[in-house]
């Protein structure tokens, strides 16, 4: 394994498995917060019950969250010092507002899982908030500086910051906007259903559950709505891509020639080797028509540029119909329970559909991995896309292939712990509930 | 070198500062858990969890922080320090997530109860205790590898042992290590015994307060005697100008005071002396340094152009202005009676 590789391998692993985290930590106190509210107006205590379960499973989350993050914020110089020294300026304030997001996170987190019987329940409600809020902050500015890898400004002819560059502007660029939105949704979708399968698991087995039931609710509202609107997003972010990296996009759509009315390409395997897509299923025009809403429109395929730019295609194109069958069938499901909510047909009672939160439920968090394996491989061989190849930024430290895997034991154990600890906090809640952990919220 | 690049810098120490006292006291916590067994060793496990609980993950953030200054505004010296120091920012960053994961699947597990006990494997415990000695050993590595002024852009054709071990496995860099384990150790005991109600815990914590604090007074001294070879400039600078002597000089009045006050039972004016004497350490580090980021090569004159300087200087004034009165309402709820004037 080459150096460059196991740099990119240990880049992908990190950020892979904080990615988990920071989406389960930009919905989940969304989440809390609306259990929390419906105990404030309607002092259910099934209510008080689950924002104090949920809170208490999140901390774990939370922690973890935060620890990955912070060995992604030293990584970039660790594996990609020439990046950083190239990019900090431009995208280092990007990280220095997230770095307030994150105070504020951390602060009112302690003060909301610790805070519940010292401080007014209003307050601890809008502790919950303003965590809420961070989290998505945080989300914000990351994205942002991602965004600008893929679509850099600011750079003057020699590749160093221009003369009058101003570091705030990658906040105003569309790229940001579509990748932030398509992540925000993704986060919210991801965690809601997972959530919702996890208590639909359990009210299969204790159907007349007040306390799942609700939990169910809250995660299908929480995760639904963004479930209908990522195809959409989808589409917007996709159209943004084919503007500024169409070699991305050509490889995402596994489009060797450039056409004229091209087909979309559902499924199949590309071989870069003989040019062709086999096994799939082609919608005809239909990629013109997505794309400029013209089924004659041009689309640049990957003949227009040298063969050493191409990012590696096979991955992109498979990668990109995963999240898209994934996000397909979270549409369909969502769909689905709306449509028994608006028949006013209670959507726990049917039981198939109980099933189908069971099995959606890890679609999401599949859909955000291959979506940023879209991404960044989509990238390659750019780490700042015509600006500056990986290559050129890989720390010059031999033998990284020692630290990759050292970090990727790690991560495989931290994921076994995550899910021990979780699954104890799951077990817990799936039997009878003990008025008597609650904290009482003082009055 | 410009206002702003001062300014800059001056917060980036301040950063460091913050974490050391906050952040690195919380690992201090974790190095007393290695030390909790016997009689009343549940008791004392309830007091560190219940005094790090709510605070930690807030505290940490000064590290980003610090970070964050570093790259964005002085990007050469975070690239030479990244590439020079990977391995032990690496292990440092091991004992981070393994402090951090083992702290909260052992509090927030299902079973845990504020009185300490929990029914998870006990392995947490030590995973907990042995990364809150590993973390602040290889934080005090990395400082002492910078200050040392081996950690410059050493030609590529050199040798892997010069460009990526010998900067920071040398006595100097292992001196400042053992430093700060007994520094951070130190500044957590004597929050603890300010912080304990029980009488028994307040003694202990007394008792280590005092040990830690003449092994703190030792471990400078050993650091200071090891600079003279390991880090000249520094030794020059605490040596051979007017403030380094008097830095020196003050730093080690003030660990005296805080010996006096913690014989005396004066657990206020002990905490006092004990945190401006760890302040006046780091600054005269800090100002023994000045105006280098790396020595002898980069300084902070080696920063990012004026624009970036701008918006992080104003994000860094704005966000405080926002972040200190959060982290004391922070504060004023789980340490309310442990403030001044609480
Ligand atoms: C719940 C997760 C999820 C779901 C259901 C979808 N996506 Fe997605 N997608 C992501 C989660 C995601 C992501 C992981 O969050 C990415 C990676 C980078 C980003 O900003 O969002 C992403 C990136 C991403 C990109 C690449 C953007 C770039 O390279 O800058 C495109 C073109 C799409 N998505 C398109 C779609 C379409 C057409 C979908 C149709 C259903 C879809 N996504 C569903
Ligand atoms: C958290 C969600 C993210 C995931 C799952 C993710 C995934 C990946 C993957 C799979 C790679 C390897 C690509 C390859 O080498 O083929 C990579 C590389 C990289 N990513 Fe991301 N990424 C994420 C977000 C970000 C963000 C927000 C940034 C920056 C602000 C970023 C910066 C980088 C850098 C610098 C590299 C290494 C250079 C490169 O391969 O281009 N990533 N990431
Ligand atoms: C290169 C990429 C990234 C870096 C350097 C990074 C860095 C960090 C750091 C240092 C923390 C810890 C904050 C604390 O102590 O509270 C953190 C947490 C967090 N990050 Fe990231 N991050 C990256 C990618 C992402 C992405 C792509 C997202 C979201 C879309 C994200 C969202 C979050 C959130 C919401 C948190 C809060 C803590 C949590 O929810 O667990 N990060 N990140």
């Amino acid at each position: 394994m080459t150096d460059l590789l196991a740099a990119r391998t240990q880049m992908a692993m990190s950020l892979g498995f904080h990615i988990i985290f920071a989406a389960l930590g930009i919905a989940m106190p969304a989440m809390i917060a609306t259990a929390e509210w419906r105990w404030l107006r309607k002092g259910d205590r099934d209510a008080l019950a689950l924002a104090q379960r949920w809170s208490k499973g999140t901390a774990v989350l939370f922690a973890v969250g935060a620890v990955s993050g912070t060995v992604l914020s030293f990584e970039l110089g660790l594996l990609w010092p020439a990046f950083m020294e190239r990019a900090g300026p431009l995208i280092g304030p990007l990280f220095a507002l997230e770095g307030f997001a994150f105070f504020t996170e951390a602060i009112f987190l302690g003060i909301y899982v610790y805070g519940w019987s010292r401080i007014s329940p209003w307050m601890h409600f809008v502790s919950g908030l303003a965590v809420a809020a961070s989290g998505i902050a945080s989300a914000w500015f990351v994205v942002t500086a991602n965004a600008w890898m893929n679509a850099p400004i600011g750079l003057g002819p020699e590749g160093g910051p221009s003369a009058q560059f101003d570091p705030l502007a990658p906040l105003r660029h569309p790229v940001a906007w579509h990748e932030t939105g398509h992540m925000l949704l993704a986060a919210f979708a991801a965690t809601g259903f997972l959530v919702a399968g996890i208590h639909a698991w359990a009210l299969l087995r204790d159907p007349r559950s007040g306390f799942h039931r609700l939990a169910l609710m809250i995660a299908l509202a929480v995760g639904g709505v963004p479930a209908l609107l990522q195809p959409l997003s989808g589409d917007l972010i996709a159209r943004t891509v084919a503007d500024h990296q169409p070699a991305k996009l050509a490889a995402m759509e596994a489009l060797f020639q450039t056409e004229r009315g091209a087909d979309f390409i559902v499924g199949g395997i590309a071989d870069t080797e003989t040019r062709t897509v086999s096994y799939a299923v082609r919608i005809p025009k239909g990629l013109s028509l997505l794309l400029h809403g013209d089924p004659r429109a041009e689309v640049t395929g990957l003949d227009r540029f040298p063969r050493e730019d191409w990012p590696p295609v096979t991955v992109v194109h498979m990668a990109f119909q995963l999240m898209v069958a994934c996000g397909l069938l979270m549409t369909t499901v969502a769909v689905w329970s709306g449509w028994r909510a608006l028949r006013g047909w209670r959507i726990e009672d049917d039981r198939r559909l109980l099933y189908a939160f069971i099995l959606t439920a890890p679609l999401g968090f599949v859909a955000i991995e291959a979506g940023w394996v879209v991404t960044e491989v989509g990238r390659q061989p750019w780490i700042i896309d015509h600006v500056m190849r990986t290559s050129e930024a890989v720390t010059p430290m031999p033998g990284l292939w020692i630290p990759m895997v050292t970090f990727s034991i790690l991560y495989v154990m931290l994921a076994g712990v995550v899910c021990w600890a979780m699954w104890r906090h799951i077990a817990a809640t799936a039997g009878p509930l003990s008025p008597a952990s609650l904290k009482e919220p003082v009055s | 070198m410009g206002a702003l690049e001062l300014f800059l810098g001056a917060s980036l120490v301040g950063a460091l500062t913050f974490y050391l006292l906050t952040g690195g006291a919380d690992f201090g916590a974790g190095v007393w858990s290695l030390f909790a067994f016997g009689r009343n060793a549940q008791k004392q496990r309830a007091l560190i969890d219940h005094a790090i609980g709510p605070i930690w993950e807030a505290n940490h953030v000064w590290l980003i922080v610090a970070v964050t200054i570093l790259f964005t505004a002085f990007p050469p010296a975070f690239a030479v320090i990244a590439t020079g120091l990977h391995i032990p920012l690496s292990v440092m960053l091991l004992g981070i997530v393994l402090r951090g994961t083992a702290f909260a699947v052992r509090t927030h597990d299902i079973t845990s109860q504020t009185d300490g006990s929990s029914t998870t494997p006990v392995i947490w415990r030590y995973v907990f205790a042995g990364s809150s000695v590993i973390t602040p050993a290889l934080l005090g590595v990395n400082l002492g590898a910078v200050a040392s002024g081996r950690l410059t852009e050493v030609s590529s054709t050199a040798s892997f042992t010069d460009r990526f071990i010998a900067p920071w496995l040398a006595p100097f860099p292992l001196s400042v290590g053992i430093l700060t384990i007994v520094l951070v150790a130190y500044l957590a005991a004597v929050y603890l015994l300010v912080e304990a109600h029980d009488p028994d815990l307040r003694t202990l914590f007394t008792r280590r307060a005092m040990i830690s604090c003449g092994a703190v007074v030792l471990a400078a001294a050993v650091a200071l005697w090891q600079a003279r070879r390991g880090a000249p400039e520094i030794y020059a600078g605490l040596r051979h100008t007017v403030m380094g002597p008097l830095a020196v000089a003050v730093a080690f009045g003030l660990h005296l005071g805080a010996f006096v006050a913690l014989w005396n039972a004066r657990a206020w004016a002990a905490r006092w002396c004990a945190v401006t004497g760890a302040v006046v350490m780091l600054w005269g580090w800090a100002l023994s340094q000045f105006p280098f980021l790396v020595e002898p090569h980069l300084t902070i004159s080696n920063a990012a152009p004026p624009p970036t300087l701008h918006v992080l200087a104003l994000s860094l004034l704005l966000g405080s202005m926002v972040l200190f009165p959060l982290l004391y309402y922070l504060y004023r709820i789980f340490k309310g009676r442990v403030l001044p004037g609480g």
